[in-house]
Parts: C-alpha cells; structure tokens; sequence
C-alpha cells in the first residue's frame, strides 16, 4: 500500500493530464454504451414500423457518437499512454541523478547490468502500469459497473444466466497469466544461455582454433540451441492450448444469453431489440473482464518493480557535503594522513592501518606494493571517494570531510590506469572537467600531454568523435588525452595510476613526457610501476596488507634489506638491467649515472 | 484527406522538433530467392504447415458462422416463438465454438512446430559456418554484429515463419470469407459496407509508414539513451572526480532522456489516432447500413433485425485482418533484410581450409622453415616481407619489434589462422597447407596475452587443452605449472566457476590456467605471447617457472617483453615494418648497436626525466 502510494505521488506533477485523461474515459465509456441502445432502437422502432425518416436519424446518431468517441479516444489513448511516459521520463531522471551522485563503496559492489535494469526493465513495468492498470482501471470499473446495471435492468434473470461465465473468465485469465510468466522466463534464460554460448565462442575464437575444438563448441551450442527450441515449444504449446479457452468462455455468455433470452422475446416479456443490445453488452464487457483478470498481475508486477526502484532511490549517498561545509578556494598542495584506518563497509579486514604520511606542495609520492595492498584505496580516501574509518585526511590542514566535494575534487586530478573516455568528441572529453574551457585552452593542453599531433592527424581534428559511435583510439592515445582532460583543470594534486599498459617504445616516451609535464609543480601521488618514476618521487611508500611498511627513497630503500628489494628483484630489475647490458655491451658510461643522479 | 490529416496531426505536434537521426537503412521489398532459400529449412515440416493451413480454414469458417448462428436465431427461431429451432442453434453455436478451440490449440501447436524446428536449424547452420570460419573473419567482423545476426535477424525470420505466413493466410480466409458471407445475406447492402474500404487502406497506408519511423526513432533513441546511462556509470568515477554531476544530469533531462520521452510521445499519439480512426470507420459502416439498410429493403422484409446484427458483427470483425495485413507487410520486410544479411553470411566463402584429401601431419618433431613469406591483410598495406626463418626442433625464437611490426602476424601463420601471400611455411617439410587443419592445429599451443577463459569450473577449462584428460592429469598439469596451489586455495577447489572472462580470477592466475591448458594439450610447437600487464610479485615468480616448464623440449616463439625471456632465446628476431631486421644472440645483437639496441636505450634510457 505504501508502495502504490509513493506510485502516486510521481502523478501528482501531471494532475492536469489525469484530470482530462479521466473525463475522456468517461465520455468515451458513455458513448461505448450508447451504441447497443441506438441499435436496439433500430430494431424495435425503426425496423418493426418501417420507419425510414426515424432509421435516418438513428444512421446520422450514430455517426454522431462516433465522431465523438474518436476524439474523446484520442484523449483517453493518448492520456493514458502519455501519462506513463511523463511518469517514467521523471523516475529515469531521478534514478539517473541518483546512480550517479552514489558513493564509490555502492558503485564498486553494484553490476552495472542491474542497475541498467532498473532503469529499463522496472521502469518500464512501472510505465505500463500507470498507462495499462491505474488510468485503465477507472475505465473497467466504469464499464462494469454501468453494463452490469444496464443488464440487471433490462431483466435481471437473464443478466444472472449470461454473466455466469465471467468470474470464471476473470480468473482463468488471471491464472494463465500466472503460469506463463515463470515459462516465459524459462524461455529468456534459455535463449540467453544461447546467446552467452555464442557471445563465448566468438570472442574466444582464437582459442577455439588454436585447439581444433570447432566440434566441441558446435556440439555445446546445439545443446543449448536445442534446450531453447523445446522450452519455447512447450511454452507456446501450452498457451496456445489454454488462451482459445477464454473464447469460448465469452461464446458461452452468448450461449446463455439466447438460450434463456429467446423465450423471452417469443413470450413477448421483452423486446428483439432488447435482446440484440443486451448481447452486445455482454461482448462489451468482456473485454474489461479480462483486463480486469490480468489486473491483479499488473499490480503484483509493478508493485515489485517499483520497490527494487524505491529502494535503489532510497540508497544513501555515504559521502555527501556535511552541513557545514566550507568551500575550499585556494590550495597549496600539502597532503596529510593522521593515523588513518579505513575499513569497507562490508566488514571484511581492515584495507588501511595506521596510514600516516605528510606530503609537502610540489612533491610525488612514490606508492609501491603488491596488488591488493591498499595503494588505490589510499588514493581514493584523498578525493574523498570513501570516508575515512578512524584518523583524518587532511588537505592544507583541511579536513576532506568538511569541505565541499565539489571544491576539493576542483582541484585534484586523476589518471587512472584503464582510461575511460566518453563517447563524444575529443574536444568534449579534454574539456571534461572545465566545459567552459576556451579552443586555445584545449589544445595547449593537448600539446602538453604529447596529444595535439595524433589529434591533428585525424580528418575532424579535435571535432572527431571517440567511443561507440566514433573512432577507437589506442590505449596510448586513451591515455595521453586523458592526461590533457586532468591539465585542463590544473589541479594542485594529481593522482595517477602508472601501471604500464601494452603500449610501444615510442608510444611510452611519449606518455612519459606528457607525465612528466602534468607532475610539474603539483603534489602527485604515483601508484608506480615503472623504475623512473620511483626514481624521481621524493617519498616512495612500500605498502602491504594495508599498511605503510617501509619509507623513503629509491636509493635509502634499495640499501636496506626488505620487501621494496623483492619488488625490485623481481619487477624492477628487468629494467635496470636492460640499461646495464646495454652501457656494458656498447661501453657507454654515460648512462648509468644519468639515472643515478635522478634517483637523487 | 491526407491534408485534412496532416493539419489535423500539426495540432498534437509539440514544439518543433530536430530529431537528429542518422540515414535509416533501406527497407527491402519480396525477394523470391530469400523466400526461397528460407522454404528449404521449412520444408520437412511440410506437413505441419499444411495442417496449420487446413486447421485455418476450420477456425476461419467457425468463427464466421458465428453471427450467421445468431443471425438464424433472430429472424427464424425467435420471431416464431420456435424453442427447439433456437436451441439446436445455440448448440451449433457452442459446437462451432468447441471445434474453433481445439482447431485453435491444434493449429498454435503446429505452426510452432514447424516454425521453432527449421529456426533451430537456421541457428545451427549459422553457428557450424562461424566454427568453420578462419580468423581472418573474426578480424573484420565484429562480435557484436554477429550476435544480432543470431538474435534479432533469425528472430525476424522466425516471425516471417510462423506468424507472417499463416496470419496471412488466416487474413485472407477472414477477408475472403467475411466477403462472401456479407454478399450472401445482402449484395447492396455489403457493397455499401465496402465502400468505407478505400478510406480505410488509405489510412492504414499512411498510419504504417508513419508507425515504423516512429518506432524506429523510439528505439533509436533508446539506445542511445542506454548508452548514456551505462557509460555514465561505468565511469562513475570520472564523473565524480571531475564533479559533473550537474552537467550530466542536465544533459540528461534536456537531451537523452527528454528525447526518448518525446519520440514515445510521438508514437503514442500517432496511434492514439489510428486506432479510434478505425473504429469511426466501422460505425461508420455500420451507420451507412442503417441508413441504406432503411432506405433499401423496409417492407421488402430483406432488412431484418438478423441482418442487421449480422453485419454489425461482419463488419467489427472486417478491419482486423486488413489492418494486420499492412502489419505483416512490414514483417516481411524485416524479413527480407535479415534474410538477405543471413545468407550472405552463411554464403561467405571460408578462406582457409583443408585441401581435399589432405594428408594427415604426423607427429612434429619441430622443425619450422619460413621460406620468403610475404603477407598482407589489405593488398595496399603489407604487413610481412620476405620472411626467411629457420627454427631447429626444440628451438626457443624471441619476437622483438615495436607495435605493428608484424610479430602477431608471424605467429599466426603458424597454426594456419591465415596463409602465406607467398613463399611457403614449413613444419617438418610439410607445407602447412598441405596438411589436414586440425590435426596440424592439435599439435599446437597458443598462450595469448589476454587470457579468454569460458564458462565453467577451473577443472574444466584446463580440460579444454585435451578433452579426454582425467582429473589426476588435470591436477598433474596444475602442479607443474604452479597453479595447483591458488586452485585448492578457491571456494570449491577445481570446482569453482570460472566467472565469464575469469572476472573472479587475478590476471596472473587466469595466465597460470591458460598455461595448464596449453601443457595438458601437450603441443609440439607452442606460441607464447608474454603478457605485459603487471602482475604481483608472488605471481611473477611462479609464471617464470612456469614458463621455463612449459617452453622446455619444444620449438617455441615468444613474442617477449621480458629481459628474462629475450636474454635465454635462442634466437632473437627483431622485426620492423614486417622485416627482420636483425637476428642473433642478445650479446651479438647489442653488439651490433642496431635497432635491438636502440629498443632498449630507448625504452629505458629515455625516461630520464630530464631527457
């Protein structure tokens, strides 16, 4: 009940609408019931007395009442139809708004599919119960009620021996719905388990050669094509063995209707007319008896669409502004962690433990560790994407948690190590984070990021559109404008994620220029993979099982034994060596103490 | 009446509108041979569709004799007070009743019968012409296209199948039927009945070409509103750091969902007044009978009351087939395009397969000759030239080069994913393409950089390298790769589902697997594509041994990444542009101060930061 209410309430905006929706549903009602009684006088005035002039008349009524009922039609169709959409339109715009302002510890355990559900599958259920159910049945009851008077009126045993059918008809269709839905489900799974079968061996298809297993996948998907054919058969085998029944059901009603109305009329109890209009009343309402049969599913449907999508509405922000909130403007860069713990919400071991760490304006922080020890939530705590559990971040001696989101993320920016453009033109994506930024403004600092010449080399230049409806830029080129995108607001603290993508040697260079250019006089934070760039931090951080376990630079670190020497055994070598090999096989000196002094 | 139409449609208009599609493509028309082509799988259920169609002209006359029964029963039985008339009218009524039921049940299943098995058999053909396809499809093709033609084009053809052809017939029988019927009770009176007809195409006519655009542009708009949304929040996390959150929704409201909401609106209203249009036609109809009916045939006691009801019943039942059949004429279309895309896929030539009467490769003891090998996806753009290469039987051959250099393209034509453009490649002496396709591709191992895992348990998709392997060997394999030990670690050991693309595994641990499916395949030639993405250190030190396990007694190409890999190799080829440029020795390649070491001074050296 609360539920249908809350439904009500996203009508309350278009009460104008369901105000005229409602009066043309009742015109359109009335004029429905009009038509059997001007036939009824057809029959017993104009046809019994050979009445022309009064048959004209009746000819000329009943264009009238049809002329009307087509505009009175338009209203209720397009009322109804038309309401749902209106309805629909403003949940969608209040799902989206609230998917999106959702905290990243929702964001990371949500399925993206789900929540794409909600937006389709159960708005789209609640769309066509507003549009079917609710408008609709104002229109069954009014229906119902008025014939079943007009019946009673016109005698009421017939009226009892013609509508004996109908409750059965009301719920047979009621039940068959019921039935079918679990079979049509059934169908779905089936043909997804087709789809899945295929979408699996298309993209595997190299693995599938590789292994000569083309007969073995054929086999698979036939079983799954077959499972599919027999379960749809059977579903519409079932069907189409019980929905026929309905029709007999309403044949059944004219049955009875003449089997106890034909004495009548002979015994001169009640008129032929009379007779012919109480059939077409009958057939009239059969109509809304099966609507009003499927009703009780309509709502049972819509009420559990509408509770997944209250519910996900319902979803607090964890991180939102505080009520007092400052607005933080100018910002040096200085970045503290006091004793920081952060645990996630769903109560598994802490991340974070005991983070301390002060980095001064201007300086790259180094963070180095294994997959899974906390480097990416330590970042993700300075833009405020989770809360702290215990301790502070602090940002000049600001706490995150009470300044604005909108003014601290201003001035932090990110890149991340899978860049996500978005499906619009390159100058939409740099301009990202500053949609007011100037041409000139863009394009230096596309220049900047070593973009500006791939950019140029395309036919629409920074008007060139990327993503699904666009060009497909490399992973290089993903990065490097996702690097202009983070210039473009020029932020006082960068965060980037270094991990090396399968990029070519020049390709690399160039990154690593346009890195080195955005890390220029900002406080960065490098979740690091490559050796010169821990080289060039002036704190590496050693991270394991969430907290900080060795400090320092490359080279204080390198001489102690530790977890950062295992690292370097193991991952960071290989690079060093190259370089070794290369100076001891050319004999060029030069090299290694050019990387030692930027290791300083 | 068109005008009065369009005037009458500019009322409801709202706002003038730029809907921003893109050129549609172009609908097509009946095409003998699609049709043709399609009967071919429908067929052998010949037998089925005639029954569907025999059982169509039962239900047809049923339903029809219906408002005949009644018609009877007013102006015979009732009038003359004769009960026993009336009530074997009522029971031929219900009988008729009764036999359209069954005939209906009957004929639902027929129809489904015939429709889902030739389906079922279009799918099968389909998915056994992708098996048989060689890579260089897949290169052009794109998954997602693929799968439409699976899902939404064989779906088009199955509504062509099974709706479309028996609903025709079943229209026609109505409409043929209802006509005759109508003649027989009065031919004046039907003919002025017709006369509403042409009124009635017309409209129907422009109601349909309006109604496909319409819905066209709904779901054109929904997808891209999909779209939006499903970006948005997969990149939550951009929009969050760079706060667009009110821009986005903005956006949303004004543009992509607003969009979507006014074509929806456009189509409800299109039919909101179609539909009450049709209806004005049949009172119409109704009303010109009353009219006429009187004018006509009072006191020549033609014009009955059972005609009358009679006709009024003809005539609600009259506009249905007419406007299902405009319906249908749209389906057929939809058809015809999806037919025409069907098979032309399933006529695409296959580029690479066995000669007849290959002989079968025999064991390969591993020794691998490119004798010039030129090759090129696009005749314009070369990718491999005057590739001469020869690998002795346990050789390790490293793959160095920038990306594009052609060390992808060079491997794959060992297993036959493409052939040589000229020259020839030689296992053991045997021209590859001489050999039979699969047992060649058996005795090969490939390990991809991206490790595509299916669907189904750890156990499983090891077993995928030999089918036959029993879970002692599986394990065997697991162990000597060093994977045996995260297995046992997960919820259910072996028996854990592998997510779709391995999401629950770690990128190490999907390439451990990947390398326990290539062991237990056992190849004699494996391809090994070292992946780049970083890996945590535990993990890095167990794919090395790993590695040294898998590569040990067999001829081998790596296109390497790692010193490690590239110092022990046998032989290194470094490739530029789609030539070897340089081969040799680590130590002889460095010495040369060529592009081997230009790689590397590059790749390292130029990172300096002050550089």
């Amino acid at each position: 009940m609360h539920t249908l209410l809350r439904i009500l309430t996203y009508l309350k905006p278009h009460r104008k609408r369901l105000a005229l929706t409602y009066l043309c549903i009742a015109a359109v009602t009335g004029l429905n019931l009009l038509i059997p009684w001007i036939i009824r006088q057809v029959i017993d005035v104009g046809l019994a007395t050979g009445d022309r002039r009064y048959l004209l008349q009746m000819a000329l009524l009943v264009v009238g009442v049809a002329a009307a009922r087509v505009v009175f039609s338009f209203g209720q169709r397009y009322g109804m139809e038309s309401s749902g959409q209106m309805v629909a339109y403003d949940v969608r715009n209040q799902l989206y708004d609230h998917i999106q302002r959702l905290s990243f510890s929702y964001h990371t355990h949500a399925q993206t599919g789900q929540l794409m559900s909600r937006i389709t599958e159960d708005v789209g259920a609640l769309q066509r119960f507003v549009a079917g159910a609710l408008l609709d049945s104002l229109s069954i009851v009014l229906m119902l009620g008025f014939i079943i008077v007009i019946l009673f009126q016109m005698s009421w045993q017939l009226a009892l021996a013609a509508l004996a059918p109908m409750p059965i008809l009301a719920l047979s269709v009621q039940y068959l719905a019921q039935r079918m839905r679990p079979k049509w489900k059934q169908v779905q799974q089936d043909f997804a388990q087709v789809t899945t079968v295929l979408q699996e061996n298309l993209t595997g298809a190299q693995v599938v050669r590789a292994f000569a297993r083309e007969p073995y996948e054929i086999a698979k998907f036939d079983a799954a094509n077959r499972a599919y054919m027999r379960t749809r058969l059977s579903t519409i085998r079932f069907w189409g063995s019980a929905s026929p029944f309905m029709g007999f059901l309403v044949a059944l009603s004219v049955a009875l209707t003449f089997w106890f109305g034909g004495p009548l009329v002979s015994a001169g109890a009640l008129s032929l007319g009379t007779l012919v209009a109480f059939n077409s009343y009958v057939l009239m309402l059969s109509g809304p008896v099966q609507r009003l049969g499927n009703i009780v599913n309509l709502i049972a449907e819509a009420l559990a669409c509408a509770d997944r999508i209250f519910e996900l509405l319902d979803t607090p922000f964890e991180i939102a502004d505080s009520p007092h909130a400052r607005v933080l403007t100018q910002v040096a860069g200085r970045v503290q962690f006091e004793h920081v713990d952060f645990k996630y919400s769903d109560g598994r071991q802490p991340t974070l433990t005991d983070i301390n760490l002060d980095a001064l304006p201007g300086q790259i922080v180094a963070l180095v560790g294994h997959t899974g020890a906390g480097k990416s939530t330590l970042v993700n705590l300075i833009l405020r994407f989770y809360d702290v559990t215990a301790g502070r971040v602090l940002i000049d001696g600001n706490d995150v948690r009470y300044v604005t989101l909108e003014s601290l993320r201003r001035h932090i920016g990110i890149v991340l190590q899978d860049t996500l453009l978005f499906s619009a033109t390159i100058r939409e994506n740099i301009a990202y984070g500053r949609p007011d930024a100037s041409d000139e403004e863009i394009i230096a600092a596309a220049r900047a990021a070593q973009a500006h010449d791939f950019i140029m080399s395309f036919p629409k230049g920074y008007d060139t559109e990327v993503g699904e409806r666009g060009i497909t830029l490399s992973g290089g080129q993903r990065q490097r404008i996702a690097i202009a995108r983070a210039l473009l607001i020029n932020p006082r603290i960068l965060i980037l994620d270094d991990s090396t993508s399968s990029v070519d040697m020049e390709t690399e260079h160039l990154i690593q220029q346009a890195l080195k250019t955005l890390m220029r006089g900002r406080t960065s934070f490098v979740i690091a993979q490559r050796l010169t760039t821990i080289k060039s931090a002036d704190q590496v951080l050693v991270m394991d099982h969430g907290r900080i376990v060795q400090r320092g630079t490359h080279d204080t670190l390198l001489r102690q034994p530790g977890p950062y020497r295992e690292i370097y055994d193991l991952q960071l070598r290989d690079q060093e060596e190259a370089i070794a090999s290369v100076a001891a096989a050319t004999g060029a000196a030069d090299l290694r103490p050019a990387l030692a002094v930027t290791g300083g | 009446m068109a005008v009065l139409l369009q005037r009458f449609r500019s009322l409801f208009r709202e706002g003038n509108v730029e809907f921003d599609l893109p050129e549609d493509l172009q609908f097509r028309g009946y095409d003998r041979r699609i049709v043709g082509r399609l009967f071919r799988y429908v067929r052998p259920y010949a037998r089925q569709m005639i029954l569907a169609l025999a059982l169509m002209g039962v239900i047809t006359a049923t339903s029809l004799a219906g408002p005949y029964i009644i018609k009877l029963a007013l102006d015979n039985a009732i009038p003359a007070g004769n009960s026993g008339l009336l009530r074997l009218l009522i029971v031929l009524f219900l009988a008729a009743q009764l036999i359209a039921w069954v005939a209906r049940a009957a004929q639902v299943t027929a129809v489904a019968e015939a429709g889902q098995s030739s389906i079922y058999g279009v799918r099968r053909d389909l998915f056994e012409k992708f098996q048989r396809q060689s890579l260089s499809f897949f290169d052009k093709a794109d998954v997602g296209i693929l799968m439409s033609r699976m899902t939404s084009d064989v779906n088009a053809l199955q509504e062509l199948v099974t709706w479309a052809i028996v609903g025709t017939a079943s229209d026609l029988f109505t409409l043929v039927g209802i006509v005759i019927v109508m003649l027989a009770l009065d031919w004046r009176l039907s003919l002025i009945t017709f006369s509403v007809l042409p009124i009635m195409l017309l409209l129907t006519a422009m109601w349909r070409a309006r109604a496909r655009d319409n819905w066209r542009r709904v779901r054109y708009y929904n997808g891209r509103m999909l779209g939006y949304i499903e970006e948005n929040i997969q990149g939550v996390r951009v929009v969050q750091a760079f706060t667009r959150e009110k821009l986005n929704l903005e956006k949303f409201v004004t543009q992509i969902n607003y969009r979507f909401n006014q074509a929806q609106r456009r189509a409800a209203r299109l039919s909101a007044l179609f539909f009450p249009g049709v209806d004005f036609l049949g009172t119409l109809a109704v009303a010109l009978v009353i009219a006429f009916g009187g004018a006509l045939a009072v006191g020549e006691s033609v014009f009955t009351p059972g005609v009358l009801v009679a006709f009024v019943m003809y005539i609600g039942r009259f506009f249905d087939p007419i406007r299902d059949l405009a319906e249908r004429y749209n389906t057929l279309q939809q058809a015809m395009t999806a037919g025409e895309r069907l098979f032309g896929l399933l006529d695409r030539p296959i580029e690479i397969e066995s000669k007849p009467g290959a002989v079968e490769m025999p064991p390969i003891r591993g020794e691998v000759v490119f004798d010039h090998v030129y090759f090129h996806y696009q005749p314009d753009l070369p990718v491999l030239h005057d590739i001469v290469l020869h690998v002795q039987p346990g050789q390790l051959v490293a793959l160095v080069g920038a990306t594009g250099s052609g060390k992808s393209t060079l491997v794959k034509l060992l297993n036959r994913s493409y052939d040589v453009k000229a020259g020839s490649l030689r296992i053991d002496g045997y021209d590859v393409r001489d050999v039979e396709l699969s047992s060649l591709r058996r005795q090969m191992g490939i390990v991809l950089q991206e490790t595509f895992l299916f669907r189904g348990t750890v156990a499983e998709n090891i077993r995928y390298g030999r089918l036959d392997a029993t879970d002692d060997e599986i394990v065997a394999a697991a162990r000597a790769i060093g994977a045996h030990e995260f297995i046992e670690a997960l919820p259910f050991g072996y028996q854990t589902l592998v997510e779709e693309g391995g999401a629950s595994l770690s990128v190490g641990q999907r390439q451990l697997l990947a390398f326990a499916r290539a062991l237990i395949a056992d190849p004699r030639i494996l391809v090994l594509d070292e992946a780049t993405s970083s890996i945590d250190t535990q993990t890095e030190k167990i794919i090395q041994d790993a590695m040294d396990r898998l590569l040990e007694g067999r001829t081998a190409f790596v296109i390497a990444h790692r010193l490690s890999t590239i110092v022990r190799a046998d032989q290194i080829v470094v490739l530029s542009h789609g030539r070897i440029v340089e081969r040799g020795t680590h130590q002889e390649l460095l010495a040369l101060k060529g592009m081997y070491y230009n790689l590397y001074t590059m790749g390292f050296a130029a990172k300096r930061p002050d550089a």
